[in-house]
């Protein structure tokens, strides 16, 4: 962190997580006691293969070769002239093998799987990108792999079902509960405690017990250590701003973090406000939610009063998750980034305009990011650089997209 | 002395097992909840353990997942099972274990929780998503109260944790009988007894083995070596199918009898 400490002349340590997997009073291991020595012992490798110079050299071979790193840093001229203030650029994820960030974490933990001799892996999914990018990997690597999906989500979004099948992975519908996201995370996690000992779980964003929020940032942060040393290149200074969706928080967090000590960068995570948060149809943890434990971790849950977990809505299928990573939830409270949220249709707005305008279709998820760029880059000067991280492309929501905006063209078979 | 140690410290001096059954809370109804815990009394239970309906209970098989969400459909809280147990204190001094996901709890305010549950004549609880290490903030609060608090070891447990984990659990230990979620299941895993023998190096508080028992042969079996036998899904299911009211009580009750039977003729080695 020279350059960083150069450049702004700070050097606080952020030393998060803690040995216990804490960050802040956030984090933990909430999670049943059959789990608790797979967790230790996916800790300690983890660490070993990250010190581990071969390993390193395999995944940076990967990351070059199959995933297409570095991810171009687009500067979007046509957007920030139509905003008329800030200069923002795109951080292209979207370019990314598969078509999103999601792959970062998949090919990461799947290498890791393979390292650590489990033979099978699961994942969830809820758009089907995360399960996408974990067929993806199995795919390469030669494992079998098995991937849990809401029914409804499976409606939703058969292509991407497809696409699993057609690597090879099975995909195992959730009748449980809301038949979403969460209750795929759930029967994830039901198979692991089954089946613990031959297969590892792909946890495809922060979030989870520790070490998951651990191990995915530091596979997803090299966006931001690539960002960080392309806007160097191209300005020569630092951005004033960085932008992105939050729905685990996996794609923020991996722009944000290479930036953390830089304490002149502000940094914004949108979080989706579905109909808006007044409504309680909404996936914004921050701006509706309150202290609390799922899946593992201790962070910021949308429940009611009694602590049952409450259905989300989210146009954008990957930020409609009750529950929100605990970094986030220890940096919101920390007051390092600042969350804000995007209603539907905002974020269906700025996947128009942003198409229209760079010829970038971007996924409904990354709209999300850009409707709170659109906000707010008027107000800033054109010396003000702005980052947005397009996390993903928007091939997987168009048809969504068409249903929504155009229902005359989609027939009956969109919905 | 707590309920849970006053009735395992009786079972010990007649070298019985306790026989527990688990049943969860507000399924079809509160009311049929406080009937079912008096009938499952009458049919020998020595212990009963209550589960407090979550919402996302990803420790559980399809059985009790979906008494939670019929409890939950009725609007089951926390603070509601209180109220019954606080009635159900005028009929029967059974000890109520709280099995419960943490975030109920922790909604609740952990602090008023135990306070509200001591006075309500709850005995101890059990949360499953709340390991050994989380516990270390809200422990003292609850044994402050009153409550005893079970832990589960689970066959992945390597030894130094089921020793840290005896010596945190207090009324019982609860030995999750497999490596997955609660359900019935043909059989018990045989390397159950070895698991129970290992757990007793490290203590002699008593240790209940569940997950998976459903039939009173298996009860008879797992009685012989442990000091309590956990029933949950396949009285939960049998509930599923019945529903509430008196006549299901009594039918309930002559499962659970039958359980409680396997319980009490095991055949045990003299009590330690
Ligand atoms: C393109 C894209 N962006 C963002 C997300 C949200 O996840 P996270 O907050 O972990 O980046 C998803 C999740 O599916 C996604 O597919």
């Amino acid at each position: 962190m020279t350059e960083s400490a150069l450049l702004s002349g700070t050097q606080k340590v952020y030393s998060y997580p803690d040995a216990t997997g804490r960050y802040g009073r956030f984090g933990g291991k909430f999670v049943p006691e059959t789990l608790m020595p797979a967790l230790r012992e996916l800790e300690e490798a983890f660490h070993a293969f990250q010190a581990d110079a071969k390993f390193q050299e395999r995944l940076t071979a990967y990351r070059r070769d199959y995933i297409g790193r570095p991810t171009p840093l687009f500067h979007a001229a046509r957007f920030s002239e139509h905003l008329g203030g800030a200069k923002i650029y795109f951080k292209r994820e979207d370019l990314a093998h598969t078509g999103a960030h999601k792959i970062n974490n998949a090919l990461g933990q799947t290498l890791l799987a393979k390292e650590m001799g489990k033979d099978r892996i699961i994942a969830e999914t809820g758009a089907g990108q995360h399960g996408v990018a974990t067929a993806t990997a199995a795919a390469l690597l030669g494992l079998h792999c098995e991937v849990y999906m809401g029914e409804e989500d499976m409606e939703r979004q058969r292509l991407n079902v497809f696409r699993m099948e057609l690597m090879g992975a099975r995909v195992i519908p959730v009748k449980s509960g809301t038949k979403t996201l969460k209750d795929a995370i759930n029967e994830a996690i039901r198979d692991w405690v089954t089946n613990v000992t031959t297969t590892h779980y792909v946890l495809g964003t922060v979030h989870g017990p520790h070490p998951y929020p651990l191990i995915c940032r530091e596979f997803q942060r090299i966006i931001g250590h690539e960002a960080r040393e392309q806007i160097l290149e191209k300005e020569g200074r630092l951005p004033h701003c960085l932008i992105a969706c939050v729905g685990g928080g996996s794609n923020s967090i991996g722009l944000f973090f290479e930036f953390l000590q830089d304490e002149e960068v502000r940094m914004i995570g949108v979080e989706a406000g579905g109909h808006g948060p007044e409504t309680g149809e909404h996936a914004a943890r921050f701006a509706g939610g309150a202290e609390g434990t799922l899946h593992g971790a201790m962070s910021y849950v949308l429940q009611d009063p009694d602590g049952q977990i409450l259905g989300t809505h989210s146009v954008s299928a990957g930020l409609d998750y009750p529950s929100v990573g605990p970094e986030h939830a220890h940096l919101m409270s920390s007051g390092r980034v600042e969350y804000v949220y995007a209603n539907d249709s905002e974020a269906l707005e700025a996947f128009q305009l942003v198409s229209r305008m760079e010829g970038i279709i971007p996924a409904l998820e990354s709209a999300h990011a850009l409707a709170h760029a659109a906000k707010a880059a008027p107000a800033m000067s054109p010396e003000d650089i702005v980052i947005v991280n397009m996390s993903g492309r928007g091939d997987k929501d168009v048809q969504q997209a068409i249903r929504l905006l155009d229902p005359e063209k989609s027939g009956p078979e969109a919905g | 002395m707590n309920r849970i140690d006053a009735r395992f410290a009786a079972l010990r001096k007649e070298g019985q097992a306790a026989f527990i059954p688990y049943i969860t809370a507000g399924d079809p109804t509160l009311d049929d909840t406080a009937r079912y815990v008096l009938a499952l009394e009458r049919a020998g239970a020595s212990v009963v353990e209550l589960g407090v309906p979550f919402s996302d209970p990803l420790a559980d098989g399809t059985v009790n997942q979906e008494a939670a969400l019929r409890a939950l459909k009725g609007h089951v809280s926390l603070r509601n099972i209180l109220g019954m147990v606080k009635e159900l204190r005028r009929d029967t001094e059974i000890p109520i274990v709280l099995f419960s996901y943490f975030n109920p709890v922790l909604a609740y305010g952990v602090e008023a929780f135990a306070r509200d549950a001591a006075e309500a004549g709850v005995d101890g609880l059990l949360c499953v998503d709340l390991p050994l290490e989380e516990t270390e903030a809200y422990g003292p609060i609850l044994h402050s109260a009153g409550l005893a608090t079970v832990f589960l070891i689970a066959p992945t447990s390597p030894d130094d944790r089921v020793k840290r984990i005896a010596e945190a659990s207090s009324g019982f230990i609860y030995y999750v009988s497999r490596t997955g979620v609660t359900g019935a299941q043909e059989s018990v895993e045989t390397a159950v007894k070895g698991m129970v023998a290992a757990i007793r190096r490290h203590t002699d508080k008593p240790v209940a083995v569940g997950f998976g028992i459903s039939t009173p042969e298996q009860a008879r079996e797992v009685a012989a070596y442990a000091d309590g036998v956990v029933v949950g899904s396949a009285i939960v299911r049998l509930i599923g199918e019945l529903g509430g009211g008196a006549e299901a009580a009594e039918k309930v009750a002559a499962f659970a009898a039958e359980l409680a039977d396997g319980v009490r003729t095991s055949r045990r080695p003299m009590a330690t």
